[in-house]
Parts: structure tokens; C-alpha cells; sequence
């Protein structure tokens, strides 16, 4: 891509020193401002909570695969998937492709040394940290059982369990967000290398740049609605509580502005991942770049004015719900534009079927049945009826873990050999991209039908006329279990005894892989001069190796 | 296009112990429109879908890579396509959203003449009052083919009314209250969930909806039927509550008399003008310095504690009961 460092197959031999072994010792990634080596200690956080908030949803599967509860009491079964909701969504699905992958990459992309805060992005990990034990603490202090939405006043004034604590991690979670995005932003335009105009960025890039602005503009209203939360709660401030002169569905009013958004900040990371791996395995141009650039954009946008489509039964007028059910159908419109242009990326390629691009096709495949089920929820006559029911359940799940976990595995695999240096094996990786899609549909499919039977969510029993498909999708649950235990081994073991990896073992286009596997600390000797479009497959050869 | 659904369903499950059924049971008036959109639009998304994948595979099978060093040509951008392929979607969703809006508006409008049952939500269970005076828990008696209107409200959390058969959910909010309507169409016993969490036993805050002919309604009805209506329960709590020492209905008490005066505009001191409907009299019975009318000074104490949600509903009727003996007087 760059003039400067074309030959990558004969990048510095000799070289030995990488990011990962420049310094040792525990205090060396403590207080380490490499944007690579942050991206790696957020990488362990977010895979520990990503385990803990499957456990728990393990302990839920298992618990409803009997009509009475099989396993815990009621009011445990709520709080397992209260810990598994905020745990996913706050700890896991919020920061895993922009704390990970974007902050190894957005500067490596963009031909950066680093972040334009190097010290920031650090500070947004401790941030984390804190806010993760927080939540952590709260769970072994008896945990919460509000749900993840914390809709008052049941969660200010009537649960008995630790509200503040959760809320406390929650909230101070969003800080790290807010500096993330906001060193993504100033980076993504100051730090630019020369001849890489917004237009030759990776979609990767665009993807961060859209996420960042919901970042900074959509956390900081979560922050306040949980700061009102914890003053009724403490204080008996009537803010959302009717008793104490407040109002319960302005709550949900607030938490919505930041939690419909929130969706986008968790899937529009994985397109952009989409689009590098869907163009490196079949070797083209993306199709229709501007239209997937500023379909990321537009979704960024019209994300922040359907907040009001999760409240269509509250009571909300006709009339408001008219308008929050046609901007709904409008954000499903750019989210379309995508799927087919990767679609039509694949026409007439040379397409290879790598681990990374088995996600990637899985991807697809689950977030178009994922946004298509939304159009059900957009639909105010068929929302009334599914609202609140496992329908929704099935579609957050084809969206954010279909969807977003899927992106965030295919870009794992992507770019673990640039990452580790190593290369992991291949085989086990298709097959636990295989498991997992199988053990995904079993476990959601089954939910989009007990949704329209009528079965709410959050139910710790049921009428015994739901258990067949219940039981279906716990026996599937089992082996999604197994499908992200199995990358969790062999990634593990390919860091130690993974084959080593070339610079560029896909053929990929994009500055990151002009570089050693790892990157030098400083990333580029020299700064590259950019002269290319992005995914420019057809106009030179790249080597694997 | 539920029939078809339905046969294809039939034709798979063909073998199979007992395949789970495609949809609940339809028991109301509105549920078979719910029902064919749903249907169209799970054959809109199957279409999408099927059709996503075997280009996907098609191009997999076809394009693979053969060579190693295998360079594609560039198929360049297609400004056609792309507008083809947001604008087709467009129109899809623009139809969609016209058809889920009308049916929504039809379906969220009573008819005037509905008969009303009232609805307090509590955790965990359902409290049910019919104007008759019939209270019952858990479980809702309704006559079919008759339009039934609820008016809803909750003592503690939200709650949510939710009867699948009937396709109808509407959240039972503390503080306010929200109204929902449906008219049965079969006769039968339907589950009534609770569908929004509402703490520990949630999922237990269940019961069941029972459709009966008009006349099964009517020998229900005065079979339970207690010594009092409604609005003499609503009458008793105002005697009780002392309501009528300020409150007296010739007009010369430190409060306004409330005869006549449900339906009516008043101008509270602010200049506002505020239509005396249900909402109105719940806040000036719970919070009543929050609306002191002009000419009235703010005196009245909240009774906010004193009664409960059932209660207030009960004076709501006496209240109502009033205008219409005022209505009546004045005819005469």
C-alpha cells in the first residue's frame, strides 16, 4: 500500500526486537503507553468477563431446561441474567473491537507510531479495571437483580440487592469509552500518514470514526441516568420513582438515548472488520466503498433517534411511536446497503476459505437474519406482541453475539499472527468456526419461536407447553459453550508454540502488514507515504508470507 | 400466508414427535391481522436470506481461489446497483411501515361503546375489579364477542398486561395509568403473563384470561357478585376518608364540589386549564398541591399512602358517578 515499505516479504531481517519482548517485567506492561501493548491488556480483561458473563449464561440455560427451574432459586435465576447482561454488554461487547483490535490497529492502519494520547489510552484501561471490579465486587457481594436495563423504580426503590455498586462500575466503565473515542477521533484525524486521504482509509477506520462519535456523544447520558439512578436510591430524591413525586418512564427514556446507540458501538466495529476480511480472502476493492463508508455514518446518526422504538407499550403516544417506528425502518436501510455490497465484493474474486473468513461468512449470514427480524420490532402491530418476549431475546443475540462476536473472533483470527507473531492452526480454527455457527442457531433459532408463542423473558419458569423448545435451545447453548472454549485453547497455546508468523501471511493489503509480525514498539521505521486507494488487490501482488 | 406457513410447517414436522405449533393460539379480533403480517414478514426475511446465502455459496463454489498467485480483475463501483439496492429496500419498508401502522392505529383505538374493567398490578399478582363490583385475583372474566376495555395501573413496580392469544400488551405504570382493549372471539381459558420484570417472582405473576358466552358472563357475574358496585365501595372510601366535609355537593365547602364535575375543564391557579378525567383525580387525590384550582386555596392533604391504587379507582367511579347523577338531574 505504501511506496515506502512495498517489498514486505524482505521487511528488516535480523530485527528482533518487537513490542512484545522490547521490555520485561509485570511493571513494563503496567505503566506501558504502546498503544499494541495496551490493546493486548484489554485483550485479557475483556476475555476473563466475556467467560464470566458465559458462565452465567451457561447456569441460565441449564436452569431452564425444566419448566419448574432446574437448578436455582428464582431470585438467583435473576440475578444470573442480570450479572450476564451488564457483564456482556458494559464489559465485554461495549469495548471488545475498539479497545482491542482498534487500538492495536488504528494506529498501525493509519501509519501512526501511536495514539494522539498515549498516556489517555492508558488511563482508560485503569478506568476500566476500576469499573470492572466494581461490578465484580458486586457480584460476590450477593449480586444485583434489576435486569441489565435497570428500569426504575424497581431497581431505585423496591430491589433489595447491590444496585450501586454494578451501577458504580457501570458507570465509571463509561469514562474508558469516552477517552477511548476521543483519542480515536483526534488520531483518526491528525495522525493520518502523508498521501492517506479520508478517502484511501481502511472502512476499518470509518468504522472506529463512527463508533467514536457515539462513544463520546451517547456514554456521557448513560453516565447521568445512572448518577439519578443512585441519587433516588440513596437519597430518596423522587426523580423516577411516582411515590416520591418522580417519573419511571423517563428512566427509560434516558437509558434508551444511550442504549440504542450502544447497539451500533457494538456492531459497527465488526462491519468495518467485515469489510477488511471479506476484501483480503477474496483479494478486491470493496464494492461501493463511499456507500459502505457513509452507511457507517448514517448509522451513527439516525442510532441516536429511535430510542423511543423500545417503548412502544409503556403508553407512549400513537403518534411518537409513529415516528420512532419510521426512523426504525430507515437504520435498517444503510445496514442492508452493507450486507450487499459484501456480497458483491465476493463476485468475480479469488476467494479463499481461511479461518478468519469462515467468521466473516458467518457473519453475514447472522446479522442479516438479525437486522431482517428487527423489521418485526420496527413494525408497531407485530412489537406490540413481541415485545418483551424471547423474540427480542433471539434478536439482540443474532445481532450482538451473531453478529458482533462473531466480527470480533473473525478479526482475532485475522490479526492474531500480526498480533502474537505466531500462527495458530487452522484446522481446529475452521472447525470452531463451524461449532459455533451450529451451536448459535440451535441455541437462538428456537427463541424466535417461543418469542411469538408468547413466552416472555427473564421467566426463571414457564408453562410446561414451552419446554421442548427451550430444551432445544439449552442443548445448543452447550455447544456454543464448547465452540468459544476451543479458540480459547489453541489461540493460548499458538502464543508459546504456534509456528512463527511472516509479516504478511494472508496477502493482505494495508500499512499494519507492511510491518514485522510483531511490530517494532515504534511501529514504522519511516512513516509511510500512501499512494494507493484501500484493498487495491488488482494493481500489485502481495505475497503471503 | 399463514396457511402456507402452516402446511409447510406440517410437511416438516411430518414424523417428528410432536413439532412445536408456529403460533399461539388466536382468540381475539385483531389476532389474525397480527398474524398474517407477522407471516409476510418472516417470508420477507426467510427471501432475504435464502438469497444472501446462495449468492454467498455460489460465488464461494465459483470464485475459489485456484491459484495461489491468482489476481481478480477489478470489478469497479456500479452506481446502479447501489441505488437499486437502497431503493428497493426502501420501498419494502416504506410498505411495511405503512401496513404495521394502520393495523397498529386500529388496533390501539377501543370502540366507544367497550365495556370497562379495571386493573391494578402488585408484586406479584393481578388485581381485577369490575364495575360491578366482582374483584378477582389472577384471573380475568370477560364475555366474548363484546369489546372490553382496560384501565390499568400499578401499586408498586412496572408491570406489564400481556395476553398472547389476544396479541395485545400494554405496561401497568405506577403513577399513571395506561388503557388497553380487546375483544375475544372464542371461547377458552388464555394465559395472562406479566412482561415486564418485575422482580423475584416475576415469572410466577401469572394467571388466566376466561372467554365466556355473554350469558356464562352475566350468571358469573351475580354469582360472585358482592352487596356493592364499584362506585359504592368508591362512596363508602369518601365517607370514610371524611372526602365530603370539604367537599360537600352544594358547593359550599372550603374545596369545589365534585358533582358534575368529571368530563369537565377546570382553571387551576397557574391560568391552566386541565380536563377532569381519571389521571386528574388520581394526582388531586394523591397529589393534590400539584393542581389547586383557581379561587381554592392549596389546603388539602395528600392522601398519597392512606388508600390504595384499588381504592383510588374506586372513588374515580363514585366520582364519575356524580357527573352522571348531575347529568341526569339537569336532563330531568
Amino acid at each position: 500500500m505504501s511506496t515506502a515499505t512495498i517489498d514486505v516479504h524482505e521487511a528488516p531481517a535480523g530485527s528482533n526486537v518487537n513490542y512484545l519482548n522490547a521490555q520485561y517485567g509485570v511493571k513494563s506492561w503496567l505503566l506501558t503507553t504502546d498503544h499494541k501493548r495496551i490493546a493486548l491488556l484489554y485483550l485479557c480483561s475483556i476475555t476473563l468477563m466475556f467467560f464470566v458473563g458465559g458462565f452465567f449464561a451457561v447456569l441460565m440455560r441449564l436452569h431452564l431446561i425444566e419448566p419448574q427451574g432446574a437448578l436455582v432459586q428464582p431470585e438467583t435465576y435473576n440475578k444470573l441474567f442480570t450479572m450476564h447482561g451488564i457483564i456482556m454488554v458494559f464489559f465485554f461487547l461495549v469495548p471488545s473491537i475498539p479497545a482491542t483490535l482498534g487500538n492495536f490497529l488504528v494506529p498501525m492502519m493509519i501509519g501512526a507510531r501511536d495514539l494522539a494520547f498515549p498516556r489517555l489510552n492508558l488511563l482508560s484501561w485503569y478506568i476500566y479495571v476500576v469499573g470492572a471490579i466494581f461490578t465484580l465486587y458486586a457480584v460476590i457481594s450477593g449480586g444485583v437483580d434489576t435486569g441489565w436495563t435497570f428500569y426504575t423504580p424497581y431497581s431505585s426503590s423496591f430491589s433489595h440487592t447491590s444496585v450501586i455498586p454494578t451501577a458504580l462500575g457501570v458507570f465509571i466503565t463509561g469514562f474508558s469509552s469516552i477517552l477511548t473515542g476521543l483519542n480515536f477521533v483526534v488520531t483518526i484525524h491528525k495522525m493520518r500518514a502523508p498521501g492517506l486521504t479520508w478517502f484511501r482509509l481502511p472502512l476499518f477506520i470509518w468504522a472506529m470514526y463512527a463508533t467514536s462519535i457515539i462513544f463520546i456523544l451517547g456514554t456521557p447520558v448513560i453516565a447521568i441516568t445512572l448518577f439519578l439512578l443512585g441519587l433516588e436510591r440513596l437519597l430518596h430524591i423522587g426523580i423516577f420513582d411516582p411515590a416520591i413525586g418522580g417519573d419511571p418512564i423517563l428512566f427509560q427514556h434516558l437509558f434508551w438515548f444511550y442504549s440504542h446507540p450502544a447497539v451500533y458501538i457494538m456492531i459497527l466495529p465488526g462491519m468495518g472488520v467485515m469489510s477488511e476480511l471479506i476484501t483480503c480472502f477474496s483479494r478486491k476493492r470493496i464494492f461501493g466503498y463511499t456507500f459502505v463508508a457513509f452507511s457507517s455514518l448514517s448509522i451513527a446518526i439516525i442510532s441516536f433517534l429511535v430510542w423511543g422504538h423500545h417503548m412502544f407499550v409503556t403508553g407512549q403516544s400513537i403518534y411518537a411511536g409513529l415516528i420512532f417506528s419510521v426512523l426504525s425502518f430507515l437504520v435498517a436501510i444503510p445496514s442492508a446497503v452493507k450486507v450487499f455490497n459484501w456480497t458483491a465484493t465476493l463476485y468475480k474474486g479469488s476467494i479463499s476459505y481461511d479461518a478468519p473468513m469462515l467468521y466473516a461468512l458467518g457473519f453475514i449470514g447472522l446479522f442479516t437474519m438479525g437486522g431482517l427480524t428487527g423489521l418485526f420490532l420496527a413494525s408497531l402491530a407485530t412489537d406490540v406482541h413481541l415485545n418483551g418476549t424471547y423474540f427480542i431475546v433471539a434478536h439482540f443475540h443474532y445481532i450482538m453475539v451473531g453478529g458482533a462476536v462473531m466480527a470480533y473472533l473473525g478479526g482475532i483470527h485475522f490479526w492474531w499472527p500480526k498480533i502474537t507473531g505466531r500462527l495458530y492452526p487452522d484446522g481446529w480454527a475452521r472447525f470452531a468456526a463451524l461449532v459455533i455457527f451450529v451451536g448459535f442457531n440451535l441455541t437462538f433459532f428456537p427463541q424466535f419461536m417461543l418469542g411469538y408463542l408468547g413466552m416472555p423473558r427473564r421467566f426463571a419458569v414457564y408453562p410446561a407447553e414451552f419446554q421442548v423448545l427451550n430444551v432445544m435451545s439449552s442443548a445448543g447453548a452447550s455447544i456454543l459453550g464448547i465452540g468459544y472454549l476451543i479458540p480459547l485453547i489453541y489461540l493460548t497455546w499458538s502464543m508459546r508454540y504456534g509456528p512463527t508468523a511472516g509479516p504478511n501471511p494472508w496477502g493482505a493489503k494495508g500499512l499494519e502488514w507492511t510491518t514485522p509480525s510483531p511490530p517494532p514498539t515504534e511501529n514504522f521505521e519511516e512513516i509511510p507515504v500512501v499512494t494507493e486507494d484501500a484493498y487495491d488487490y488488482a494493481h500489485s501482488t502481495v505475497k503471503r508470507g | 400466508m399463514i396457511g402456507i406457513f402452516q402446511f409447510g410447517w406440517s410437511l416438516l414436522s411430518l414424523g417428528a414427535i410432536q413439532a412445536p405449533q408456529l403460533r399461539p393460539e388466536a382468540a381475539s379480533s385483531i389476532a389474525e391481522g397480527v398474524d398474517h403480517l407477522y407471516f409476510v414478514l418472516t417470508f420477507i426475511t426467510l427471501f432475504f436470506t435464502v438469497a444472501i446465502f446462495s449468492a454467498i455459496f455460489f460465488f464461494m463454489v465459483k470464485y475459489r481461489r485456484r491459484a495461489e498467485n491468482e489476481i481478480p480483475l477489478d470489478t469497479g463501483e456500479h452506481l446502479g446497483l447501489e441505488l437499486t439496492w437502497t431503493i428497493i429496500p426502501t420501498l419494502i419498508c416504506v410498505g411495511l411501515f405503512l401496513w404495521a401502522s394502520s393495523l397498529y392505529f386500529e388496533n390501539s383505538r377501543p370502540p366507544s361503546a367497550a365495556t370497562e374493567i379495571f386493573v391494578v398490578g402488585k408484586q406479584w399478582m393481578w388485581h381485577i375489579q369490575h364495575p360491578e363490583g366482582v374483584r378477582e385475583i389472577n384471573e380475568l372474566h370477560v364475555p366474548v364477542g363484546v369489546p372490553v376495555e382496560l384501565t390499568m395501573t400499578s401499586e408498586d413496580v412496572i408491570h406489564d398486561f400481556y395476553i398472547p392469544a389476544f396479541r395485545v400488551k400494554k405496561d401497568v405504570v405506577p403513577g399513571r395509568y395506561t388503557s388497553l382493549w380487546f375483544q375475544a372471539t372464542k371461547i377458552g381459558a388464555y394465559h395472562l403473563f406479566c412482561a415486564q420484570y418485575c422482580g423475584a417472582d416475576h415469572a410466577e405473576m401469572l394467571g388466566w384470561v376466561y372467554v365466556m358466552s355473554p350469558a356464562d358472563y352475566e350468571s358469573w357475574l351475580s354469582s360472585g357478585a358482592p352487596s356493592q358496585s364499584m362506585q359504592q365501595m368508591g362512596e363508602r372510601v369518601f365517607n370514610k376518608l371524611a372526602c365530603s366535609s370539604c367537599h360537600p355537593s352544594d358547593g359550599t365547602g372550603r374545596g369545589p364540589s365534585l358533582a358534575g364535575v368529571y368530563g369537565k375543564e377546570v382553571e387551576l391557579r397557574s391560568g391552566e386549564k386541565r380536563l377532569v378525567d381519571e389521571a386528574f383525580i388520581r394526582q388531586a387525590i394523591v397529589d393534590p398541591n400539584s393542581i389547586v384550582l383557581r379561587n381554592y386555596p392549596p389546603i388539602m392533604p395528600t392522601f398519597r399512602g392512606q388508600i390504595n391504587e384499588e381504592q383510588v379507582l374506586q372513588l374515580i367511579a363514585y366520582v364519575k358517578s356524580l357527573a352522571a347523577e348531575e347529568r341526569n338531574a339537569n336532563d330531568k
